[in-house]
């Protein structure tokens, strides 16, 4: 009766597990597979980017791009395409952000196909994430609306609505990073479950379909509404002016 | 049949994990109609396909929270199991 008493047999296996740890100042810091996950996840991103860089500096114009130029291309033409239509005006200063955020969170979505421990099936990377979409959002409301704007808005329909309003703005970032991590952590579950719980006839070919949509279908939808979701924060944040 | 305290509160955690995914009930439903509104709505005005897709897909994520919400508890119930500690 371990920690696996309430499951009936097979070894499910989706927590984080240590890989090995250090002191740090006198703490003990570990080195999890969720650290190990990121960094396979920036050296493939870290890659890619330096790839497309040299292709775009080898494209000649007068020929038709190659394949990974085309791809490349049409993933710069959506990204543009939805940035541009959710924040109009306001795009140009955010397009680099977006686009690393989507970047970074789709690749560590699909890494369950790869066989890797989804990075964001870990709290500890996505509240990051949410603090730091909370921050630009708090920063260009200061920016745009002044303090005497951000007061007014505080106290928008009556002066006692003050605490109501606090706790709307300070649940943006919890809500923003609990739904990606619960979503992507349910899909891990479910991955285990099935990987450790069934017969071995049922693992051939059938995870397969189970995989596009856990990890593909939900991880792009999901990296899609964070993206999305922060694109709406902030330009309600910057206003109408 | 003698039943220790911590089976006791680990077949009440079970319970209680069971109980917590009653949350999914409104998020289903709630996607639901936003599903049907979104296909009457296409049907209308077939042109707008695309934005009325990417709308409701955003509109059921976001209505999704709820029912993740009773999974994490769920989750936290059976695998974290902090009534024992």
């Amino acid at each position: 009766m371990g920690n696996t008493a309430l499951l009936l047999s097979g070894d499910v296996d989706f927590m984080i597990k240590g890989i090995f740890s250090y002191n740090c100042f006198g703490n003990e810091v570990w080195i999890t597979t969720t650290h190990v996950c990121t960094l396979i996840v920036m050296l493939i991103l870290i890659g890619f980017a330096v790839c497309a860089n040299r292709a775009i500096k080898k494209a000649n114009t007068d020929e038709a791009p190659g394949a990974f130029l085309n791809i490349v291309e049409l993933l710069v033409d959506f990204l543009d395409g939805v940035i541009n239509s959710t924040m109009g005006k306001n795009a140009g200063k955010f397009v680099n952000y977006i686009c690393t955020l989507f970047l970074f969170i789709f690749l560590s979505n699909i890494s369950g196909i790869l066989g890797l421990r989804p990075p964001t099936a870990d709290y500890g990377v996505t509240f990051p994430l949410g603090v730091i979409t909370f921050s630009l959002i708090t920063f260009n409301k200061f920016k745009h609306q002044k303090v005497s704007g951000v007061i007014k808005g505080l106290c928008d329909p009556w002066v006692f609505w003050i605490p109501i309003n606090l706790i709307g703005d300070f649940a943006v970032p919890i809500s923003l990073s609990l739904r990606l991590f619960a979503n992507v952590l349910s899909g891990t579950v479910m991955m285990a479950l099935y990987y450790g719980l069934l017969p071995i006839f049922v693992k051939i070919g059938i995870p397969a379909a189970l995989h596009i949509y856990f990890d593909l279908f939900s991880g792009a939808i999901q990296t899609y509404v964070f993206c999305m979701l922060t694109m709406t924060y902030v330009s309600d944040a910057i206003g109408t002016d | 049949m003698n039943i220790s305290g911590d089976d006791f509160i680990r077949g009440c955690s079970a319970i209680g994990a069971g109980l917590a995914l009653i949350a999914g009930i409104g998020p289903g439903v709630g996607q639901g109609i936003a599903a049907g509104h979104a296909a009457s709505a296409v049907g209308r005005n077939p042109g707008a396909k695309s934005d009325v897709t990417s709308t409701m897909l955003l509109g059921q994520a976001v209505a999704e929270t709820t029912g993740l919400y009773g999974l994490l508890v769920a989750m936290l119930l059976l695998f974290v199991k902090p009534l024992l500690k």
